[in-house]
């Protein structure tokens, strides 16, 4: 009886029905579409700062050093007498990122043993700089002869009024502590071919090379390439996320890097990672008192920097898109309510007749109710329906965004050279990356949204069971039609 | 030998009324709709109430019907003061002692002759198969065994009042009431259902309690009671074809209990 009533009422004022419905699904729809669309920002941001950060690092910590201090990189290169002149000449230094400043590694087991810390890994970043050319020969003009096996990763002339082009070619190291690969410069990369190191690999000569320097330098997995004038096999090929230039060229064992650049027992960055979200600040604070002179940097400082048309797409969904959805499911409760309200209205005879028969008030209620349920019912499922539809057409239609991190670039490095790892932490050049917007429609989502659609029947049916409750048997006796 | 029956029907009192007054109130103005009634209705009575618009007949109806209760005075049903009995005692009352028959029908629109039948079992919580079996028998007996799938709509006004007298019985209530049974059908029709009404009525003995303004209908009634203003009047001159012993001159005396 109480199927049938609630199915031959609906099915009469079937319009009306549909019009709750398709109002609570509007509201419901809206919801959905704009929570898919916050989540999607959210994900783009992650993938942002995962590009920039590496996963699973919560704080990075580094120490800056003061540029006086450090100075300009110099080569130990005389170019002597005459006797070398027209020779042709190529070396390579190798050095601490720029403006880095080395930490002993006893520092990361004191970072390590903070409370609140789950993991803390040592990497030290490195750019080598190779130079090669001809010595000037007196009095002769420039023979321009540019040395065979030279990389076309960025060449110069020399800035001097020299005679002969020097080539001048930089690419970026970071040492890896080969037993936790898992966080450290390698986190913010994804393994595209071989594998990355093992344990056992703390002094072996083996490198995982960036996949676009490798592409640039024609290397592949199993060839050789020397760093530092030392032969290193590359074992694995990786990409950082995004496609973007954060990640270092080449990676190569912690304890190699260190005795290559005169760093043993130091690393010039210090990956954290807290054993709970909610810890962060309390560690970054930690870390600055065992570390004052460091620079220390979450995640959250990192977001914060991010501008961009992706920025204004996360405002976009947190102020408008959240108040429209919200305002949209208002509305929609709001007229459900008032069409039931309606309806019940229209049924005062009806329904005294019911209480004049003995039916209980509640009972009554509860068929106003039942009737506003199903309602929401179909509300919630239309919504699903529009939610997941509007979700897609975000995803299919939004345009690339774009994040740029660290505009307020300091100084770069002296003589140029931003190591493009430690760029964004260090915040010395603006950087730029560019990411998909998706609209990801999650389970949870879908039972949020049905929920609503039911609690707005739910709601609408309370209201009209509440109008239906004080109704009198006697007004089974009104005399309207 | 609506005489005989009602003559041989005076041993049990079924409601005895006691000053009854009803006050409502409308728009600020506060209107006497019942001032101050006495009267006793025997078990098996078919009682017929009288009167013009506004007299009070309806409102009578309902402090009856336990519909709603009196502003002051006492109401006695089977020895229970309905003034004082509370709104779910009065629902169970509704639901096991009565049956009512409208005017306009007040079947609901959406639902077939048969399931606004099963309506009145509703608050009886019996099965489904029980309520079905019932709510056909009762169709049966008012001769609507073939319509039972049809909804309302599809129904003539006759057919209508015939379902609605279906419900009203398919309880077996104490109590029949029906407030102008026949004010929206043609002569035909109402001789039908006034003819039905009272067949069953003799057939089962329930008491029957009907409002009208029609004197014919009213004549079919073993007794009859005028309201006028709130109160029972003695029967208007002339309104009567002759002398009918079932008729109550004056009300009952009051201040019985």
């Amino acid at each position: 009886m109480f199927f049938t009533y609630i199915y031959r009422e609906l099915r009469r004022r079937h319009r009306q029905a549909l019009l709750t419905a398709l109002g609570l699904a509007v509201g419901v729809g809206l919801v959905v579409a704009v929570t898919a669309y916050a989540s999607g920002v959210s994900d783009a941001q992650d993938t942002v700062l995962h590009s920039l950060y590496g996963v699973g690092t919560d704080i990075t910590v580094s120490q800056t050093q003061k540029l006086d201090q450090a100075g300009p990189p110099r080569f130990d290169m005389n170019p002597g007498g005459q006797d070398r002149q027209g020779k042709a000449f190529s070396r390579d230094a190798v050095r601490s990122a720029p403006g880095q400043k080395s930490l002993s590694a006893s520092k990361v087991t004191s970072v390590e043993s903070l409370g609140g810390v789950a993991q803390a890994v040592g990497g030290l970043t490195l750019t080598s700089i190779h130079v090669s050319g001809n010595f000037a020969e007196a009095f002769s003009q420039g023979g321009a002869q540019p040395p065979s096996g030279g990389s076309s990763n960025g060449s110069m002339p020399a800035p001097s009024a020299s005679q002969a082009p020097i080539k001048v070619t930089s690419y970026s190291i970071a040492g890896v502590d080969v037993g936790q690969t898992g966080l450290g410069p390698l986190s913010s990369t994804e393994l595209v071919s071989g594998r990355t190191f093992t344990s056992a690999e703390t002094s072996t000569k083996v490198a995982v090379l960036d996949k676009a320097y490798a592409r640039q330098n024609n290397y592949g997995l199993g060839d050789t390439i020397k760093v530092c004038g030392a032969k290193y096999t590359v074992i694995g090929l990786v990409t950082s996320a995004a496609g973007s230039s954060s990640g270092s060229n080449v990676y190569i064992p912690l304890t190699l890097a260190q005795k290559m650049s005169d760093n043993v027992g130091k690393v010039n960055q210090i990956y954290v990672r807290a054993s709970s979200a909610n810890d962060i600040v309390a560690v970054k604070k930690e870390i600055k008192t065992v570390l004052p002179k460091a620079t220390v940097t979450t995640a959250q400082d990192l977001a914060g920097q991010v501008s961009g048309s992706l920025k204004s797409a996360s405002q976009l969904a947190d102020t408008l898109g959240k108040w429209l959805a919200i305002a949209a499911l208002i509305a929609a409760f709001a007229v459900a309510s008032l069409l039931t309200v309606s309806a019940v209205s229209r049924r005062v005879r009806e329904f005294g007749t019911l209480k004049a028969l003995g039916w209980k008030s509640r009972r009554v209620v509860g068929q106003v109710m039942g009737e506003s349920v199903v309602q929401g019912v179909l509300g919630g499922i239309l919504g699903v329906v529009i939610g997941v539809v509007g979700a897609r057409l975000i995803a299919h239609f939004s345009p690339v965004l774009r994040a740029t991190v660290g505009q307020t670039a300091t100084a770069g490095g002296p003589g140029g050279f931003a190591p493009p790892g430690m760029r964004a932490a260090v915040g010395q050049a603006a950087q730029t990356v560019a990411v998909h917007l998706t609209a990801p429609v999650s389970i949870q989502l879908v039972l949020l949204a049905a929920g609503l659609a039911l609690l707005g029947g739910i709601l609408a049916g309370a209201v009209g069971g509440w109008r239906a409750a004080r109704l009198r048997p006697a007004d089974a006796l009104r005399r309207v039609d | 030998m609506t005489v005989a029956i009602s003559s041989t029907l005076g041993d049990t009192v079924l409601y005895e009324l006691t000053a009854v007054t009803k006050r409502y109130t409308q728009r600020r103005k506060q209107v006497d709709a019942l001032a101050g009634i006495d009267l006793t209705i025997d078990e098996g009575e078919f009682l017929a109430i009288q009167g013009s618009t506004g007299s009070g007949k309806t409102t009578l109806l309902q402090m009856l019907g336990a519909m709603d209760r009196p502003t002051s005075g006492s109401l006695l049903f089977e020895g229970r003061d309905l003034a004082k009995l509370g709104e779910s005692d009065l629902t169970e009352l509704r639901s096991h002692s009565f049956g009512f028959i409208f005017q306009a029908f007040n079947l609901i629109p959406t639902l077939t002759a048969q399931e606004n039948v099963e309506t009145a079992l509703v608050p009886w919580h019996v099965n489904a198969k029980e309520r079905r079996g019932r709510a056909a028998e009762a169709l049966d007996g008012v001769g609507l065994a073939d319509r039972a799938r049809h909804i309302p709509s599809e129904l003539s006004g006759g057919e209508q009042q015939r379902v609605a007298i279906a419900r009203a019985l398919v309880r077996a209530p104490r109590v029949i009431f029906a407030d102008e049974p026949s004010g929206n059908l043609d002569e035909r029709t109402r001789d039908d259902i006034i003819g039905l009404l009272e067949e069953l009525w003799r057939e089962r003995g329930q008491t029957l309690i009907v409002v009208t303004h029609d004197t014919w209908v009213a004549g079919r009634a073993s007794r009859r009671i005028w309201l006028d203003a709130g109160r029972l009047e003695a029967p208007p001159m002339g309104d009567r074809p002759g002398a009918e012993a079932t008729v109550a001159p004056v009300p009952e005396p009051a201040l019985q209990a």
